[in-house]
């Protein structure tokens, strides 16, 4: 009997994580269903990046599971992870500050390619590259700074060549770590739309707290308090919940 | 303006024979020799973020290996030097599996403890190796026939391998390779984040150091016609590393710079004043305070400042 493909895009089946007696990740069990907008709430230390760090590998739970799209993936390396389909964006920007803009999306295409491994060729005669890197600055809106290296443009640009890296790599699924922190009212509202112009192929799961904006994005909700699951469902659901109130919205 | 400066400088050490004496063409063989095992290192330490302390374990090695099979075990030297490249890869990639279980310091550390061992070993397992006595009357080989024994015959042979070396690490570091390796020094965890795996690609980069370093060995050991200990020593790895970081790490021009330098010093300075170290060190010292990112960084940044005018 053929294991049937699982409707779920990432599931969490009773996670724990433990940094010394500081019990960071306590028995969260999540299930994210393919092409779903999921937000993940909760006061600062609340686990959520550290929950973000198991899931894309950078860090081993102490016990539990992680699976992606039925694939057990909680001892995989992060760069096997990628290979899955699995992307994210950091929370602290984290680009290569000497390189142009068109390099570092270049960098995320690269990734996933083969070619990476190749040594004999130049990287500047991969053309094909280069221009998949512009299409995709254009689409968050950078491409007339294509050339510039990181280190010139501003703090909003940083966070939306973060997304470009994220969204060149076309992932089932995204991980956004406060995609909107420190961004203007105006960046604020093109990120928006760019994160909702995401193609449903894609499962998008997302830290965020910046309410007003991100629950106009989500379906659903999951709201993590010192490291476990407090309320989980749909957003309306969840914003009503009366334990929402106490640990987040309320006093 | 240029590319005419690149083609003088070319034709300039094509010609060196024609208006240089012997001891200045040996001088340039052994620069040349120096350059590319300053390169191969740079390719750990400037491109790839591993400083390491030990990689005169790879030019003593090839060197050593190429000398034994052709002396005591009457080997040609195609096949000594096929063996002995061979051997030095094997060496490197079992060398880089230890060394890469660690970063930084302790990757630095794992690469001298290394390094001393196989110098120990060399200096301790006299039957083999002669110990401190080195092997002596090597020979050159004679490729198609030609002899390499004059001192102009040698140094277009290594003008030759060097500019192909220089050629292939240059592709080597812009190739797409080369990128994932620079993305893997500047910020590892987004590398591995995007899919690329940087465990292998640092231990790649290794073994491709180190079998550069290995053809280094090899023209080492034929120009010298001599192998002793300490081209395996500590001191022979340092002295590459400060080519490295005193001609700018990173950088194509500055190993070859920094070998130049540290060539230079070491055959005039040498004559005059018996600790030429203490030199060494004090040249290096002045470059890292005036320049701390190397000669061919700081003299570029001068350059585009001068080209600017004053501010």
């Amino acid at each position: 009997m053929t294991q049937p493909a699982s409707n779920y895009a990432l599931e969490i089946i009773d996670l724990n994580k433990a940094f010394g007696g500081l019990r960071v990740t306590q028995s969260i069990s999540l299930t994210i269903r393919q092409g779903e907008r999921r937000l993940i709430i909760g006061p600062n230390g609340a686990g959520k990046t550290t929950l973000f760090n198991q899931i894309s590998g950078d860090m081993r739970p102490n016990s539990g599971q992680i699976k992606l799209f039925g694939r057990d993936v909680t001892t995989m390396a992060p760069y096997q992870r990628a290979h899955l389909g699995l992307s994210r964006t950091y929370q602290i920007i984290t680009l290569f500050t000497g390189d142009t803009l068109e390099h570092n999306v270049t960098l995320g295409l690269l990734g996933l390619l083969p070619s990476r491994w190749q040594m004999w060729r130049p990287l500047s005669f991969y053309r094909d590259l280069a221009t998949e890197a512009r299409r995709t600055l254009d689409t968050v809106g950078l491409l007339h700074l294509a050339d510039h290296p990181v280190s010139e443009i501003a703090y909003g640009e940083k966070r939306r060549v973060e997304l470009a890296m994220a969204l060149a790599q076309k992932p089932r699924v995204l991980l956004l770590d406060e995609p909107l922190a420190g961004l203007s009212n105006t960046e604020r509202s093109t990120v928006k739309s760019l994160i909702a112009s995401i193609s449903r192929e894609t499962t998008v799961v997302m830290i965020e707290h910046d309410m007003d904006t991100a629950l106009d994005l989500a379906e659903t909700v999951t709201l993590l308090n010192y490291g476990r699951v407090i309320v989980d469902g749909e957003r309306d659901a969840v914003i009503a919940d009366e334990r929402t109130r106490e640990v987040y919205l309320g006093n | 303006m240029k590319w005419i400066a690149s083609a003088l400088f070319a034709a300039l050490l094509l010609l060196l024979p024609l208006y240089a004496g012997d001891f200045y063409i040996n001088l340039a063989s052994q620069i040349l020799i120096a350059a590319i095992f300053a390169l191969s290192l740079n390719l750990l330490v400037g491109f790839g973020g591993m400083t390491s302390l030990g990689h005169a374990s790879y030019l003593g090695v090839a060197a050593y290996i190429s000398a034994l099979l052709a002396s005591r075990y009457g080997y040609g030297h195609g096949a000594a030097a096929i063996v002995s490249i061979m051997g030095t890869i094997a060496i490197a990639a079992f060398f880089g599996t230890i060394a890469l279980r660690a970063t930084g310091l302790g990757f630095l550390m794992i690469t001298l403890a290394l390094s001393q061992v196989l110098w120990g070993l060399a200096y301790r397992m006299s039957d083999v190796t002669n110990g401190d006595n080195g092997i002596a009357g090597l020979t050159r080989p004679a490729p198609f026939g030609i002899s390499l024994d004059s001192a102009a015959a040698f140094y277009w042979v290594a003008l030759i391998v060097a500019s192909f070396s220089f050629l292939m690490m240059a592709i080597f570091v812009s190739s797409s390779f080369g990128s994932s390796l620079k993305g893997v020094r500047d910020q590892s965890r987004r590398m591995a984040a995007l899919g690329f795996n940087p465990w292998m690609i640092r231990w790649i980069t290794f073994v491709y150091a180190g079998f550069w370093g290995g053809i280094a060995g090899l023209l080492y050991v034929y120009y010298n016609k001599y192998i002793h200990p300490t081209s395996l020593s500590t001191t022979s790895s340092a002295e590459a590393l400060l080519s490295v970081i005193a001609g700018g790490s990173g950088t194509l021009g500055g190993p070859v710079v920094g070998a130049t330098l540290v060539l230079l010093l070491k055959n005039y300075a040498s004559a005059y004043i018996e600790r030429w170290n203490m030199l060494l060190g004090l040249v290096f010292l002045f470059i890292v305070l005036v320049m701390p990112t190397g000669i061919v960084p700081g003299l570029s940044k001068l350059a585009a400042r001068f080209r600017k005018g004053p501010p």
